[in-house]
């Protein structure tokens, strides 16, 4: 293929032709232009008069110039002119098509997807059987060498995962491969392990080529809340250039819509990769967040779900020593408050005021006796999910609460007084914690050597008592029990808050223990002990686009996993529920970092960018019958043809042709503007221009009365085209029925029946109630029939005596239009519409009837000319002006039923609405 | 179509040109004031000239009694001559009359027709005899204008060019020439010439097209006759033009002369302008050489 300047022709020996060129310049000034024959009586003094020069008036330049263009259009686009030509050098070969297909591919994988279907296009031309492979999702066996169109075939399907390749697996992959192969590596652009090993191994087999995208790849760390504010961390693999990323916060608004709750924006210094944010957000929005994402970056690594740890509980502590004047570290609840402060949002107040607020969880410390309107109202905020935790103590030692039959707002029945051991009265040594059961919400928990219960409050050995302690004591008395409550828990702590009957409140074990109540928020992300034996199920997963699905049924996840499993196929980023909390497995890592691929040098690395070759032919080819047409009309304008008016007409016919299509749009704008502007009644062109004619100058004087005599305010009725024309502007449509006219075509008929069951309105009228009833005794009857067969019609029935048209504005019992016929039909009441005791109509059917039809020729008897006057005649002498005057009333009845509906028909309760007011 | 029915057709097709053309050329007509047609000496007439003393050989009838007998001589009363003049008419019907640049433009042979009618009806009110070359001896009377209309109405087989026809004008008679004069001037050199031989004076109208006057013709064009017998082709039409306007402006001085030498009035006139201003000229040309 010859090339010439970056464009290549398919038959280059053409281009000989432009030699020809300045031959044809010479021969064109030569060849004079036809002549015009004009008559013209003064010729004979003409005669005998010689022209000056041999030849005719020069051929300007200009014009020389366009004919010679269009000659050189024409000769360079038949010689194939082809832009962006491929070097066709002809690979063989088996082709592998490798593609990371990670979170950081998602991006631009449109432009990913089509890079690769043009590598198995040309692999199809060539022949070469294709392997096509995505690393983070690497096939068991040998490579699957297909032909390129049965891979093209299955490229829809092939999606990027939100996870990065193993390099462990890849590396055994890379190294399992045999054979000899090119490689296409479609590179996500992030440095990762073995990627280089990788590369070796693959440019062992043959040559290899690397795709990569020059779009930056950011990612979003999860968000951490410190010292009141969220702290997010944006990161990129490329740190050259400055940048800004807006990162936007999700979340559900109180109507419990997803919405942008905060923006923030993220700025990048050339050359660091990170940028740190701080969010200061109220507690109520920031609760609320579900996930942040950095705006405009479609990939899963741009996503941030937030956790439980964002979010702060609200936490309301009542103890009954109020009126102790007493050391502060006596308080029942310093050591809850010491322990929650940091974690959760404490409540103070009286219980009423405090369950108003619905707190997460309440803590109720040595509080024995609740009044029994107190106990009702945190019954049933128990029961609506609240946690009530309690503590035990001398006052509940000492009460009565819970003794004989198990207070609903305690676990456990009591024994009475309660247990002291290992004090200076008692035998014994103070207590330890047994190993927490693998039931227990602290399973996984290690307890620390140094807790000891002196005291406890002893519960009833009960047949449930086992189901409900979820720690105990070495000797196996309950420590903490806990049982459900409708929705919620009470959980009680037999030992007291303080350090009184125990050192647990002194013991990092007392925090945990609280965390894993949900009492308190995780502060930062939990490690593995801390969820050691938890199984954790997940509920939202994210895709590599960074869309939020639901997870389904999948099955859950060991706690250790999570926290510590890279994310991968069996761990997918998402959120995972656990008891009581749920957890964010994010693609970015608090700690991860991007960087950029550096390949070594050598590596052949291509953007992602099919340069398409694009034949310029036909281009040149319309370039040249321009020309031909400028030259066209400049000859005429030379030669004198084209001057005065029948110039000016020629030459806006060529502009009116130029500007045909621009106009197109603004015509559609116009009409819509036209038709939404006010309210306009439209008719169905017909193309009998008589009819159509007819039905404009009736629906003016339908408008005209409307507008006199109501307030609906028509503007001028449109003209509408069933097969270009918007519908659903229109409240109603009068449709003419001529025998002549067309049908429409099926897209007007798709457009039709939306604009019925979205609530407009036809009016059919087949105009020749005079000589035939309704059904097809007439052409125009027969001609209905066929227009209305695809049309999505209810069932009808002759309009009945009580139907809301015969009292929407007039009351009516006939229909007159030009003639006067009662066969007008609407849509069918239901059968079941029955006429009630006491109403003057039956409770019909609460929407609009779809269709008029009757052949009274309405519009004829509305029709009024442009001065007023009326059109046809009705009828003779004052019994036609009568029925003239119903047609109008008729007309006024159907336009108000168009728009109000079954108002009227509602208003047969009016004077029932009355009398229940007492009026 | 049955021969009757055309005949019909056609008939009323030439009936209908005729009044409009009657109308118009009356219309045109009553635009100017008609004066006096005696001839500044005693002969046959209505209006009083003088009287004078009856000499021998008088009629006795001749004598004015009245006058007469307040003396004691006899006199004559002579009244004013007042022979009507006959005035022929020629309308060029070639075919190169039918030419209109413009369609809101008339042809010429329609102005010439309008202006021949126009002036036939002045001179038929005035008393004068009126006649064409085809109608005949010149007679006075509505019934000749309509004779006039009907013989305006082009027939078939026409030249290309006209030349005026001077057989059958009265010797001392009055004539009006309407055409273009664009045709041969020879023939019509001599057609003047021999009237004037016969002492006929009168007014050469000169009517032209305004495209006739610019030439704004370019490019390659054939020029054709209206009968398209006579071609010219040139390569470049602007170049023609200073000539073929030299030409006209020849052909008009040509004209002109002649009717100096001959004693008759040129007027060259335009289709553009109005007609009145055309017809006023001819009123005047035909009333100055009385």
């Amino acid at each position: 293929m010859f090339t010439l300047l970056g464009i290549a022709f398919t038959t280059p020996w053409l281009l000989l032709g432009l030699v020809a060129l300045p031959i044809l310049w010479i021969l064109l000034r030569a060849v004079p232009p036809a002549p015009i024959r004009r008559l013209f009586p003064g010729v004979a003094l003409l005669l005998g008069l010689q022209d000056d020069e041999s030849h005719t008036d020069k051929t300007p330049w200009w014009l020389l110039l366009i004919r010679t263009l269009a000659i050189a259009a024409i000769i360079i686009g038949f010689a194939g002119p082809v832009l962006n030509p491929k070097d066709t050098s002809p690979a063989t070969g088996p082709l592998l098509i490798l593609t990371d297909a990670s979170w950081a591919s998602a991006r631009d994988w449109p432009q990913r997807i089509g890079r690769i279907e043009a590598a198995l296009a040309e692999a199809g031309r060539t022949a070469r059987p294709v392997a096509l492979i995505s690393l983070s999702e690497l096939p068991a066996g040998g490579l699957p060498f297909q032909t390129a169109d049965t891979w093209r075939s299955r490229l829809p399907g092939f999606q990027p995962h939100p996870w990065a390749p193993d390099p462990g697996a890849l590396q055994e992959w890379a190294g399992g491969l045999e054979g000899t192969f090119d490689t296409f590596w479609f590179s996500d652009g992030l440095a990762r392990d073995g990627r280089l090993k990788m590369l070796a191994s693959l440019e062992a087999r043959g040559n290899v080529k690397v795709f990569e995208s020059p779009r930056p790849v950011f990612g979003l760390r999860p968000a951490r809340f410190e010292d009141g504010t969220i702290r997010l961390t944006a990161v990129r693999a490329r740190t050259e250039a400055q940048d800004v990323q807006e990162i936007r916060a999700f979340g559900l608004d109180p109507a419990g819509i997803e919405r942008e709750l905060v923006t923030a924006r993220a700025e990048f210094d050339a050359g660091s990769g990170l940028s740190e944010v701080e969010l200061s957000v109220p507690a109520e929005l920031r609760n609320r967040i579900s996930r942040f994402a950095i705006r405009g970056v479609r990939s899963a690594g741009a996503i941030s779900l937030t956790d439980d740890s964002l979010k702060r509980r609200e936490v309301a502590l009542i103890s009954a020593g109020d009126a102790r004047e007493a050391l502060e570290l006596l308080s029942p609840t310093h050591y809850l408050e010491q322990a929650l402060q940091p974690t959760a949002d404490l409540i103070d107040g009286t219980l009423h005021d405090i369950l108003l607020a619905n707190p997460d969880a309440i803590i109720l410390a040595d509080v024995a006796t609740l009044s029994p309107a107190e106990a009702e109202a945190i019954t049933t905020w128990v029961d609506d999910g609240g946690l009530l935790v309690r503590f035990a103590g001398p006052r509940l030692a000492a009460s009565d609460v819970s003794r004989d039959t198990e207070d609903i707002l305690m676990p456990v029945r009591l024994r009475a007084g309660g247990r002291r051991v290992g004090g200076a009265m008692s035998w014994g040594e103070p207590k330890s914690l047994r190993r927490f059961q693998e039931t227990s919400p602290f399973f996984g928990l290690t307890i620390p050597d140094d807790v000891r219960v002196s005291a406890q409050v002893m519960a009833q050995p009960d047949p449930n008592l086992s189901g409900r302690v979820i720690a105990s004591l070495t000797d196996g008395t309950p420590l903490v029990t806990r049982k459900n409550l409708g929705q919620g828990q009470v959980v009680l702590f037999h030992v007291t808050a303080n350090a009184d009957w125990s050192t647990l409140p002194l013991s990092g074990l007392f925090v945990q223990m609280l965390e894993r109540l949900a009492i308190s928020t995780r502060p930062a992300r939990p490690d593995a002990a801390d969820l050691a034996g938890t199984i954790w199920v997940p509920t939202d997963l994210l895709d590599a686009f960074g869309e939020v699905q639901d997870a389904g049924t999948m099955a859950g996840i060991a706690g250790e996993e999570l926290v510590a499993g890279q994310i991968s196929a069996q761990l997918p980023p998402g959120l995972y529920a656990g008891e009581d909390r749920r957890l964010a497995l994010n693609v970015i890592g608090a700690e991860d970092a991007l960087g950029p691929v550096v390949w070594p040098v050598g590596t052949r690395v291509e953007g992602m960018n099919v340069a398409r070759e694009t034949l310029l032919k036909g281009f040149l080819l319309c370039a040249a019958l321009a020309f031909l047409a400028i030259d066209l009309l400049a000859s005429l304008w030379l030669s004198g043809r084209l001057s005065g008016r029948q110039g000016l007409s020629v030459a806006s016919v060529f502009v009116v042709a130029l500007m045909v299509a621009p106009r197109a749009d603004a015509q559609s704008d116009e009409f819509a503007l036209n038709a939404t502007s006010e309210v306009v009644l439209a008719y169905i062109i017909t193309g009998d221009s008589k009819v159509d004619d007819t039905s404009l100058a009736g629906l003016r004087g339908l408008s005209d009365a409307l507008f006199a005599r109501t307030s609906i305010e028509p503007a001028e009725p449109m003209a509408i085209n069933l097969e270009t024309d918007e519908l659903s502007f229109f409240p109603m449509l009068y449709w003419p029925v001529t025998p002549e006219q067309p049908l429409p075509s099926l897209e007007a008929y798709v457009r039709l029946n939306r604009y019925l069951r979205t609530g407009g309105m036809i009016v059919f009228d087949t105009r020749d109630a005079n000589i035939a009833r309704f059904g097809t005794s007439s052409p125009n009857g027969r001609k209905l029939q066929k227009l209305a067969r695809p049309l999505d019609i209810p069932p009808l029935e002759p309009i009945p005596n009580d139907h809301v048209l015969t009292r929407t504005f007039y009351l009516l019992q006939d229909f007159p239009g030009r003639f006067l016929s009662r066969d007008v039909w609407v849509q069918a009441a239901p059968p079941d519409a029955e006429l009630l005791e006491g109403m003057p109509f039956r409770n019909l059917n609460d929407n609009v009837t779809p269709v008029v039809i009757g052949g009274n020729d309405w519009a004829g008897a509305w029709a009024v000319g442009r001065t007023g006057n009326m059109l046809f005649p009705v009828g003779r002498g004052v019994a036609g002006e009568r029925q003239r005057e119903i047609a109008y009333r008729f007309g006024v009845n159907l336009v108000m039923h168009v728009l109000t509906g079954n108002y009227k028909s509602d208003q047969v309760h009016v004077p029932a609405l009355l009398e229940r007011l007492g009026q | 179509m049955s021969q009757a029915a055309s005949i019909r057709s056609r008939a009323e097709g030439l009936a209908n040109a005729l009044p409009p053309l009657m109308a118009e050329a009356e219309h045109l007509a009553a635009t100017v004031m008609l004066g006096a047609h005696g001839r500044r000496r005693a002969g046959m007439g209505d209006e009083f000239w003088q009287y004078r003393p009856a000499m021998p050989g008088d009629e006795a009838r001749s004598i004015d009694w009245r006058r007469s007998a307040r003396s004691d001589g006899h006199f004559v009363r002579e009244k004013e001559w007042q022979a009507a003049q006959a005035v022929s008419l020629w309308v060029d019907d070639a075919q190169s009359m039918d030419f209109s640049s413009d369609k809101n433009l008339p042809t010429k042979s329609e102005r010439a027709n309008l202006l021949a009618m126009a002036a036939a009806i002045l001179l038929v009110r005035g008393g004068e005899r009126v006649g064409m070359a085809q109608l005949g001896p010149p007679r006075s009377g509505e019934l000749q204008l309509i004779r006039i209309a009907g013989a305006l109405t082009p027939g078939s087989d026409r030249p290309d060019f006209g030349v005026p026809v001077v057989r059958g004008m009265q010797s001392h008679s009055r004539a009006l020439f309407l055409s273009d004069f664009l045709g041969d001037f020879a023939p019509f050199s001599a057609q003047m010439t021999k009237a004037a031989d016969r002492g006929v004076k009168g007014a050469i109208v000169q009517i032209l097209d305004p495209q006739e006057e610019e030439f704004p013709f370019r490019g390659r064009t054939i020029f054709q006759s209206m009968g398209r017998s006579i071609s010219h082709e040139t390569l470049k039409a602007s170049e023609l033009r200073d000539r073929y306007l030299h030409r006209l402006a020849e052909r008009k001085d040509a004209l002109s002369d002649l009717a100096k030498r001959t004693g008759w009035s040129f007027h060259c006139h335009h289709t553009s302008a109005t007609a009145q201003s055309a017809l006023l000229w001819i009123y005047g040309a035909l009333g100055r050489s009385n």
